[in-house]
């Protein structure tokens, strides 16, 4: 009981340490506290130097601790960017990247396993370079043309993320699974003679399974990470198209919040996953 | 299959022979604006035609090839070698080191890194040298890609701790260091290849979309990931297919180290 | 029997797709946005998507038609400016209402006036009228008849009124009862916004018909441009007001009809030379960069033909100066483009002590002439520019390093910290009258770029373009405004602080089945008559 404690601590503490440093990084990015609208030849200087004023300006530490202060009471605090509470941004946008991000990972893994499964079990050398050269094919593709080859063909969008991240999962897994099944215990049991299926799911997957969680863990946020530029070129609105628009806009408020959103679920997928992975390492039976 | 590598090897050496002695293959070079010739279809002056500016596309892929395939796989390697020494640590020690070393990969997950390399942006004097901005991104790329790979060396680390031939290494008296190095980091080849294979289109790719910050290849140099660039709009809809020669060039680049390094990928 | 049936149930089936083809056309006008607007307070909006809302929905006193780019009567019947300049006297329309019913009187001229003053709402459309201290003050001699007075004379101050929407003083709803052709019905923040047509609108085509012809305006979020073209072809919006030359060459490929180019029009694509004082620059540089030679050489090695041919694919004309040729009255037109000449340009820089040494330009003390060009990126046109620029000055000797920056970054090194050499930027302009353009030419403005901020000019030159500045905004007689805003554009094209460089067309693609469009310069390009519109009955798309 004592562990979870301690873990959910760790886990807090570092959600905490990520939201400082993201603030941070934003704070040193050159352009904080630019708005562009400065550039606007009617503004009087007056109104200029207002628009320069109504810049966060306190310090970094002063200004986590109040809004740290104020998210406790539910308070996220309000976007420059968008003029609107970061509160009603999150909310209408985060059905929306959820659903990506859920259909990207869902559709991403089933392709990028299967066809690692195929490929270790099959022992085919051409299914083997057909696999390799179709996942290579999408790694070199830019997320822009598959995003314009998918509007094209009327194709739903919402599958870029998932041929994104296939090709990164196949290789990962294709190399696990190979591994695993080149090992000692593996090949006596071939010439045992026990079936393909069996040596599959009771030799092969058990001896990689604590990788593979892990690389489930981390596909999470390598599929958080790539959700932004697809939203960004497929127009998707959601909390991606936010951190981007906050990036570039130097938006401390939004990006704080995502920042601290990101890591709670990169945390949170890869905690679970070393927790699998820890207890099939310590019982793989 | 021992044919395919063979055409693979041949394939990369005649890529390498190309890039280098890249200036004896073309008379023009990759910056010249033929300026009554923009958009230009092949001809035997311009094997690849020209691009929006007039500039002869056969020399800016030939050129293009150098900084690409040169420095994206070396930030491959990079962020490779970051994954194995972190996520090998990590898995080797255990305990609380692993539990710190993998919070901190956490972070580097989680962190909006466009703005740590828009502040190296800025910290860069405004006229540095094309070339020098193009290492300094691609060694950027390398130092924070290793992140995703170092979880799952951690736990291929930590699994292998537990193996009987470290365990029979451990009693025949292997010390830290030597378990590490001479019993781990090789039996974690496999999944390094497959980091290094996914980051190198991945590097020259994030280096064209980096031109956003003012980073990556400066004008007029020619890279890979710029070249690719002019692909990405509606009016790629009319391009020739000399246009997807960059494309086309990069796929099989990256299929044939994949074939090359197959072999590699299988445990000792 | 059974063929009459038939017969029946396929006149039916046609009748029901007929209507829904009919529906579906929806008597909706379907274009983009690149973003969500930032404000629905007319007296507020600085961004693009805000202001095409204003547009839409708000009515103004005096409308710029932006196809004759005369002034005419809109909520205002007539109306009268003081010899003084400084006073306005409007005679406003009977019968009008706010669309949730409240009437429209001079009462709410004078409110949203009292708002829009106010020095803390640091409005830009406020600001626009602000040219001294003091109160303005509202006088209601009727309630359809209210004088406006301000502190100091105002330049072409019936004109400003294009951009006031009046905001009701009574009604509950606030800014959302609008005088405009449309309200807003319905806003998904990042996916769409949907218009509807003001029941209340007080304007009538030329058979009596209430206007707008079309029921509603749906305005989606998009900010892909490749998306948005796609669209387009597909029939699913109706058009988009701005396209950029690649597009507009492959779309005119496909359906000729489909594109317009309305001419030449007031947006300039400009670079300038950094020379702040405050710069931390070397002092070698800052004096390359504060030699009008050096100034005018740059300006004579481009090649502004060029530029217009292949990065704007034929569609500007190369810059002459800080007023575009398609402003007719204002413009000087005993100007001309510099000439590309490189051999003048040299001799120009010989005068300063530079010289070309084994093909590098070398100044008075030895130093290789090298300097780096920022600009926005992605803005596609510009980096070509950018990159035209940089081997038409390798041709006289001279280093050019392009830098592709964000925005915000940008405009930190141009504003705050005055860390860049030379900036490659354009202006957006919509209005006419040069005394817009009051702070980007007076030495102590902020948007002095060049050399922001002075607190006394550093030329002689500035003092002499500041005391015309002043004196065209203190004359009402557009002759003598002429002849100021010309010598200034001489003094401008002469020393070259902003080395012009095209102004582009405008350029926008409309679909077929819009009818009464008539795409013009001034912005909104394209549905600037968004009341007279109509729609074709199409077959209809599926989306």
């Amino acid at each position: 009981m004592l562990s979870w404690w301690k873990h959910a601590a760790r886990i807090v503490a570092t959600i905490l340490l990520g939201g400082l440093l993201g603030a941070t990084l934003l704070r040193v990015a050159p352009g904080f506290g630019i708005d562009d609208e400065e550039l606007d030849p009617r503004l009087s200087h007056a109104s200029i130097l207002a628009l320069r004023q109504n810049q966060p300006g306190e310090n970094l530490l002063s200004f986590y601790f109040h809004h740290l202060t104020r998210l406790a009471h539910g308070d996220l605090g309000f976007s420059r960017t968008f003029e609107r509470p970061v509160s009603q941004l999150l909310r209408e946008r985060a059905p929306e990247t959820l659903k990506l991000v859920g259909l990207g990972l869902l559709l991403g893994w089933t392709l990028a396993f299967t066809l690692a499964l195929l490929t270790t079990t099959a022992r085919s050398w051409s299914l083997d370079l057909g696999a390799s050269v179709l996942s290579g094919i999408l790694l070199c593709l830019p997320a822009a043309l598959l995003a314009l080859l998918f509007l094209l063909t009327r194709a739903p969008v919402r599958l870029v993320l998932a041929l994104i991240i296939f090709p990164k999962v196949f290789r990962y897994s294709r190399s696990l699974l190979a591994r695993s099944a080149a090992m000692p215990h593996v090949l006596t049991a071939r010439a045992k003679g026990l079936g393909q299926l069996r040596i599959l799911f009771w030799h092969v997957l058990p001896t990689a399974a604590p990788q593979l969680l892990a690389l489930a863990g981390v596909s999470v946020s390598l599929t958080f990470a790539a959700a932004i530029p697809v939203e960004a070129l497929c127009d998707l609105p959601g909390i991606g198209q936010l951190a981007w628009k906050a990036a570039l806009g130097r938006d401390l408020y939004l990006l704080v919040n995502l920042t601290m959103i990101v890591t709670t679920v990169t945390l949170l997928a890869n905690s679970a996953a070393d927790v699998l992975g820890h207890a099939l390492t310590v019982n793989p039976s | 299959m021992k044919s395919v590598r063979t055409v693979a090897v041949l394939f990369l050496a005649a890529m390498a022979i190309a890039c280098l002695f890249a200036s004896f293959l073309t008379s023009s070079t990759y910056a010249h604006q033929f300026r009554d010739i923009p958009d230009a279809p092949p001809s035997h002056q311009h094997l690849l035609g020209t691009d929006d500016l007039g500039r002869d596309r056969f020399a800016r892929v030939l050129y293009g090839t150098r900084v690409s395939l040169l420095l994206a796989p070396a930030a491959a390697l990079l962020s490779s070698l970051l994954a194995a020494v972190i996520g090998g640590i990590a898995g080797f020690t255990g305990g609380w080191i692993a539990r710190v070393i993998m919070a901190i990969t956490d972070l580097f997950l989680s962190l909006p890194w466009l703005l740590l390399l828009i502040t190296v942006r800025a910290l860069m004097p405004l006229n540095v040298s094309p070339i020098t901005s193009v290492i300094i991104t691609f060694a950027l790329l390398g130092c924070l890609g290793w992140a995703a790979a170092a979880r799952v060396v951690c736990a291929d680390a930590r699994s292998l701790v537990q193996s009987d031939f470290v365990l029979l290494a451990r009693a025949s008296g292997a010390g830290g260091l030597r378990l590490l190095c001479r019993h781990i980091m090789p039996n974690l080849r496999s999944i390094l290849f497959a980091q290094f294979w996914i980051s190198v289109p991945v590097f020259i790719l994030t280096e064209a979309n980096l031109g956003i910050l003012g980073l990556g290849v400066a004008e007029p140099l020619p890279s890979w990931g710029g070249l690719l660039r002019e692909l990405e709009s509606y009016s790629s809809l009319t391009a020739g297919p000399w246009q997807f020669v960059p494309l086309v060039l990069l796929i099989a680049v990256v299929s044939c180290f994949q074939i090359v390094l197959h072999k590699q990928e299988l445990p000792v | 029997m059974k063929r009459k049936i038939l017969c029946i149930i396929r006149l039916v089936c046609l009748l029901f797709l007929t209507v829904t083809a009919v529906a579906q056309t929806g008597n909706e006008l379907r274009f983009c946005l690149k973003s969500d607007p930032k404000t629905l307070n007319p007296l507020q909006v600085a961004d693009d998507s805000s202001e095409t809302i204003r547009y839409l929905t708000g009515g103004v006193l005096v409308r710029i038609n932006r196809l004759t780019q005369e002034a005419e009567p809109e909520l205002a019947t007539s109306w009268k400016v003081s010899d003084n300049g400084r006073t306005i006297t409007f005679k406003l329309r009977d019968g009008v209402y706010f669309s949730d019913g409240t009437p429209f009187s001079a009462e709410d001229v004078a409110y949203t006036v009292q708002q829009l003053m106010d020095p803390a709402l640091h409005s830009p459309t406020g600001d626009a009228f602000r040219s001294g201290d003091g109160k303005v003050v509202t006088s209601i001699s009727k309630s359809d008849r209210i004088t406006i007075t301000f502190p100091a004379p105002v330049a072409g101050l019936d004109k400003l009124f294009d951009q006031v929407a009046i905001m009701s003083a009574t009604s509950p709803q606030k800014e959302k009862a609008v005088l405009g052709p449309y309200y807003v019905a319905d806003w998904k923040a990042g996916s769409y916004l949907l218009l509807k047509r003001n029941s209340n609108y007080w304007r009538q085509d030329a058979g009596g018909h209430r206007l707008p012809l079309i029921d509603t305006v749906r305005i989606d979020i998009q900010q892909n441009r490749d998306t948005e073209m796609l669209r387009l072809v597909r029939g699913e919006i109706h058009f988009i007001n701005s396209v950029d030359p690649e597009s507009f060459d492959k779309l005119a490929s496909e359906n000729a009809a489909m594109v317009h180019d309305a001419g030449v029009s007031l947006d300039a694509e400009f670079m300038w030379f950094n020379q702040a004082s405050k710069s931390p620059l070397p002092p070698y540089k800052q004096k390359w960069f504060h030699s009008t030679n050096f100034r005018r050489a740059v300006s004579e090695s481009i090649n502004r033909a060029d530029l217009v041919r292949i990065a704007f694919r034929g569609h500007a004309q190369p810059g002459v100066g800080p007023i575009s040729p398609a402003n007719k009255f204002w413009f000087n037109t005993s100007l001309h483009p510099h000439p590309f000449d490189q051999k003048s340009a040299l001799q120009r820089l010989a005068q300063d002590g530079f010289r070309l040494q084994d093909g590098k330009l070398r100044d008075s003390d030895g130093y290789n002439v090298e300097f780096s060009i920022m600009t926005n990126s992605g803005n596609k046109m510009r980096e070509r520019m950018a990159t035209m620029i940089q081997q038409d000055l390798s041709g006289i000797g001279i280093t050019v390093n392009v830098v592709t920056l964000d925005f915000p970054s940008l405009i930190e090194r141009m504003t705050r910290t005055f860390d860049y050499e030379a900036c490659l930027l354009g202006l957006l302009n919509n209005d006419l009258d040069p005394n817009s353009q009051m702070n980007v030419w007076l030495s102590s403005a902020d948007d002095h770029q060049w050399n922001p901020n002075e607190k006394t000019p550093e030329t002689s030159w500035e003092a002499e373009i500041d005391n015309l500045m002043r004196a065209q905004a203190s004359t009402l007689n557009p002759q003598k405004r002429k002849q100021y805003i010309d010598r200034l554009q001489q003094i401008a094209w002469e020393q070259e602080p902003f080395i012009y460089l095209v102004n582009r067309n405008a350029l926008s693609a409309v679909s077929p089945s819009v009818e009464n469009v008539h795409p013009v310069v001034l912005r909104p390009q394209v549905y600037w008559n968004v009341d007279e519109l109509a729609l074709r009955a199409e077959v209809a798309s599926a989306k």
